[in-house]
């Protein structure tokens, strides 16, 4: 059977390179937060951080950066000029995301990569506004005195920092999630990277996620 | 102008804790980001000087994209009260408070190097003589805490016009009397805010805090904030920093 293209190639040059510069971020995020933790008791084990020391974590961190947030702004451009965003988030009502919360509760929540399931589109909706935020927030930690106009959102730079520390927080919270769910309906990986699947509706989009 | 007090080990030996850590480290960090991203930089993901090169060069990047939002935004740091001071004000350098230069103020005078006109060197009172502007302002460390506050002295930009430097020059340098040294951007030493300080909470500046005087610049990270300085040069080279030879980026821009 012929396949048809669900995933535009855009959309999955953002999404690999975002994971990759997600995961950049993170790691010498962390290398950066040691050197001055907001939490006394949590510090990042060394294996889990990138740079070596705090020069180096800010070098990867102002470096991946640019990837990060280059990849962001097309994907969003691109995302809204294309339609993207409004025929695949939404519609995203309280009744139908209430409804596909309680289907997935009792694991019947079906699942097709066409046609995202309102707690999907909740999820994707929401992790796109927390990385615009962690975005912010990063810019006022960078840069608090020339930024300044930005405190009204997330307030000077010492709070900045907790707003930024929430976003990573959030983020890494999607990808256990995002990548659990991955593994439980391992058929939507391969669509992410080649773009194509069976065409809808098929058997296999229907079974229980 | 960098530890804080209790997290100095990390800090006092970057180089040594590189090399230490470098097979034992980055398994992680190789296999994950480090490959990821080399990739899309198109370098090999077993070279490590190529990775650090291509840092090396984004934080050059970095330099000119802050320099570009500073010439652009040009903002004054925000001020505080009184009330709003960190006490106690820790003491922070690449060395233990003890070891801290002890400057007397008899014998000593500012040096001044390079473009400049009036080089003859400065005393404490003919400097504490000159109009004094005083500051409540936050001191950010490149480490991520932040403190508040307050020094006096005189204006940095005030004090470069009456010794007749060249302001179109590029840069100013600091040596410090604990062989500290940093290079700050031009328009960043003629910013407002730019003071040379001369008092901490309004006593003399005491040696925890950098006597005889300290670079007070709230538009730029701790580190880009020399103490015990001894003499300043006016130049169109760049002189580099403690930090920034070591990797901190070199703007290091708030
Ligand atoms: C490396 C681990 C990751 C894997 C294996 C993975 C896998 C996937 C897959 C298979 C889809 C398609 C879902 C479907 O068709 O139903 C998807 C979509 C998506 N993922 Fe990921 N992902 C990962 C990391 C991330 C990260 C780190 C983020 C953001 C922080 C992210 C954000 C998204 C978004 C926003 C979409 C929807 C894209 C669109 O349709 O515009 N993913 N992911």
């Amino acid at each position: 059977m012929q396949k048809v293209l669900i995933h535009p190639l855009y959309v999955r040059i953002f999404h690999w390179i975002n994971a990759a510069a997600i995961v950049t971020m993170i790691m010498s995020g962390w290398q950066i937060y040691n050197a001055s933790p907001l939490f006394e008791s949590l510090i990042f084990p060394d294996s889990v951080t990138l740079g070596d020391w705090l020069g180096g974590g800010i070098q990867w961190h102002l470096a991946a950066m640019w990837v990060f947030v280059v990849n962001l702004l097309i994907y969003l451009v691109l995302g809204i000029a294309t339609g993207h965003f409004r025929e695949k988030f939404f519609p995203l009502g309280p009744k139908a995301l209430f409804h596909d919360i309680w289907a997935a509760m009792r694991f019947k929540l079906g699942h097709n990569s066409h046609d995202y399931n309102a707690v999907q589109k909740a999820f994707y909706i929401g992790i796109i506004l927390v990385m615009l935020m962690t975005f912010v927030s990063g810019l006022v930690v960078w840069k608090s005195v020339q930024f300044q106009a930005l405190s009204w959102i997330v307030g000077n730079y010492a709070t900045a920092r907790y707003v930024h520390f929430a976003g990573m927080t959030l983020i890494c919270a999607f990808i256990i999630v995002h990548v659990a769910l991955v593994a439980i309906v391992p058929s939507t990986l391969i669509p992410m990277i080649t773009g194509k699947a069976k065409p809808f509706p098929e058997k296999e989009n229907s079974h229980v996620a | 102008m960098l530890l804080k007090p209790n997290s100095s080990q990390k800090l006092l030996l970057p180089r040594t804790k590189q090399v230490k850590n470098i097979e034992r480290r980055f398994f992680m960090g190789r296999a994950l980001s480090f490959g990821a991203l080399s990739m899309l930089a198109g370098c090999n993901v077993a070279d490590d000087s190529k990775a650090q090169s291509i840092l090396d060069a984004m934080s050059r990047w970095n330099d000119g994209v802050q320099e570009a939002i500073f010439g652009a935004t040009n903002q004054l740091a925000t001020t505080y009260t009184e009330a709003d001071i960190t006490d106690p004000f820790p003491f922070n350098a690449y060395y233990s408070e003890d070891k801290a230069p002890d400057v007397k103020e008899e014998g000593y005078k500012l040096e001044l190097t390079g473009l400049v006109d009036k080089k003859a060197p400065w005393t404490l009172a003919a400097l504490r003589a000159l109009p004094q502007q005083s500051q409540i302002t936050r001191h950010i460390c490149v480490e991520g805490w932040s403190v508040i506050g307050k020094w006096a002295g005189v204006s940095f930009a005030d004090f470069l016009h009456m010794v007749g430097a060249d302001t179109k020059a590029k840069y100013v340098a600091f040596k410090c009397a604990d062989d500290y040294y940093t290079t700050l951007d031009m328009a960043s030493a003629l910013h407002p805010q730019t003071i040379l300080a001369l008092t901490f909470r309004d006593q003399v500046l005491p040696r925890k805090y950098g006597f005889p005087m300290k670079l007070r610049i709230p538009i730029k990270l701790g580190f880009k904030n020399p103490k015990h300085i001894m003499s300043i040069e006016v130049t169109n080279e760049d002189r580099g920093g403690y930090w920034e030879d070591q990797g901190y980026n070199w703007f290091s821009g708030t």
